[in-house]
């Protein structure tokens, strides 16, 4: 099975002599489903930006879809990132944008035109149930809403790879049962291969999924 | 639009910047049609004992433009009745030659004085005429005019665009965020601040609209023509097709340099 995702004794920090991460070697398979699991700084999210390339690795090797991470060119990573859809944990969404048009960030930069792409677009904010917010801005929403747009804006694109930091930390129940919902059909119908950064894998989860936990700097398989 | 108020003072700034130099070049424009106007009516007399060409004047100084010769004729046509005819022909031939030399521009006194001593230096000269009420009052206050408009409009050109820079920098700051999120999802650097250009060049345009439209009121209003009437100078203030066209470059250059010195900073940032 192709790999997604290798990580060869990598090691992640801010700072130099400083380890978040310490030679981690682990591989994530091409459409599978993956949740990451661990305490409160214990490196979760540095790991996910570490695949997205926001941050270089310290030491050993990183490749993210046929792409070595170590020293990658703005255009490389450019184009990668095209591939990926990112839930941050803080959103990110665009102030001064509608809801709508954040959504439809990844498509923009893709080149889509508003006609080609509204279809997706309208389909995504009702799978999120926000059609309704369409036109507002994201100061105007909620935390939870908020989240949602960030979602659907992850998969506008049909990305081959999701990264989502706690999407659902936010989220009450019912909401976090739709983006669970979202995030199992994007993997059984377009074998994307998604990432979750969660502090508790969700009982309600009916794909087989893999399971990593961080500590210590370490990053080991729950069977 | 929160952005409306930083689009205002954007093209406030640089329509600053525009009149100004559009000051500066009208002011110089002003000086020069005086010069010329100067010039036109400047002439040197000079005596000869025997006849000089065009060429022979101009090789002697080369602020020279042309010369003319002062006809005799009118003088001893007066003295016909006179004199004896035979007498008439004898002062004819020993009566000196007299030019009158225009200049190919408005001299400075020291041009006079050095143009007159190379004249005189030429043995077939007799005398040379300058005027000495050569710099009238009216050109020395517009000399004085242009230095204080000069040193205004440069001064006001160079604050006004400290002003656009620090403006810049607050754009900087409040397209940051948008331009980063745009680069996580893979946005190359020439879209990230297409925005940035479009309003860059948007407010270019519209300061240099906004100049024609102040200098046209100013032309039609008709009180600086007149003005310059009184000193028997008509010039276009603005030239609607030159010094437009050099508006326009001079916005767009300006807030493009400015646009790409953030879009620069910001990807180093990254
Ligand atoms: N930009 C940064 N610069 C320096 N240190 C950072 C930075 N971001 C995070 N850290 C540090 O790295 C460590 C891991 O942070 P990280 O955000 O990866 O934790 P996390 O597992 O995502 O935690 P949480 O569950 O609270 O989101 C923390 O000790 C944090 O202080
Ligand atoms: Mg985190």
């Amino acid at each position: 099975m192709d790999k997604v995702i290798i990580a060869e004794n990598l090691s992640l920090s801010y700072k130099e002599f400083e380890t978040i991460i310490s030679k981690a070697s682990f591989s994530i398979d091409a459409g599978s489903f993956v949740f990451i699991t661990g305490a409160s700084g214990s490196g979760k999210s540095t790991l996910l930006k570490s695949l997205y390339g926001a941050i270089e690795p310290r030491g050993g090797q990183l490749v993210v879809g046929g792409v070595k991470m170590n020293k990658i060119s703005t255009s490389k990573l450019n184009f990668l990132r095209r591939h990926i859809g990112i839930v941050f944990q803080d959103y990110k969404l665009i102030k001064e944008w509608t809801i709508e048009k954040n959504v439809m960030l990844p498509l923009i930069i893709s080149g889509y035109t508003k006609e080609v792409s509204d279809p997706q677009i309208q389909k995504l904010l009702s799978h999120v149930k926000l059609t309704h917010q369409a036109g507002k801005y994201p100061p105007e929403l909620s935390g939870g809403e908020q989240q949602r747009v960030a979602m659907a804006r992850a998969l506008a694109h049909n990305p081959i790879l999701i990264l989502a930091d706690e999407p659902t930390g936010n989220l009450d129940e019912y909401s976090s049962e739709v983006i669970w919902n979202l995030l199992e059909g994007a993997n059984t119908q377009l074998k994307t291969t998604i990432v979750v950064v969660t502090h508790r894998v969700p009982s309600s989860i009916s794909v087989p999924y893999k399971h990593f936990h961080i500590e210590m700097g370490n990053i080991h398989e729950i069977a | 639009m929160k952005s409306l108020k930083n689009h205002i003072s954007l093209i406030v700034a640089l329509f600053t910047v525009l009149f100004a130099v559009q000051i500066y070049v009208a002011v110089d424009r002003t000086i020069d049609a005086y010069e010329t106007r100067l010039k036109n009516d400047y002439s040197i007399i000079v005596v000869a004992n025997k006849a000089l060409t065009v060429d022979e004047f101009k090789a002697m100084d080369s602020i020279i433009d042309r010369s003319e010769p002062i006809a005799t004729d009118q003088v001893l046509q007066r003295l016909k009745g006179e004199m004896a005819p035979k007498n008439l022909e004898l002062l004819k031939l020993t009566l000196p030659k007299f030019y009158r030399i225009y200049l190919s521009r408005f001299p400075t006194p020291e041009e006079i004085a050095k143009l007159q001593k190379r004249l005189e230096k030429n043995s077939s000269i007799q005398r040379v005429e300058g005027y000495a009420q050569t710099h009238d009052t009216v050109y020395k206050l517009m000399l004085l005019f242009k230095d204080v408009v000069q040193i205004f409009s440069i001064a006001i050109a160079a604050v006004t665009s400290l002003l656009i820079l620090k403006e810049m920098r607050l754009w900087q700051f409040q397209h940051a965020e948008r331009m980063s999120i745009m680069a996580l999802f893979g946005a190359p650097v020439w879209l990230r601040s297409a925005v940035l250009f479009r309003l860059a060049i948007v407010d270019a345009i519209i300061a240099t609209i906004l100049v024609c439209i102040a200098f046209f009121i100013f032309e039609e209003n008709g009180w600086m023509d007149m003005l310059l009437r009184t000193v028997g100078i008509t010039i276009d203030l603005f030239d609607f097709l030159h010094d437009g066209i050099r508006s326009l470059i001079i916005a767009l250059s300006v807030s493009i340099i400015l646009t790409l010195t953030i879009v620069i900073g910001n990807d180093e940032e990254e």
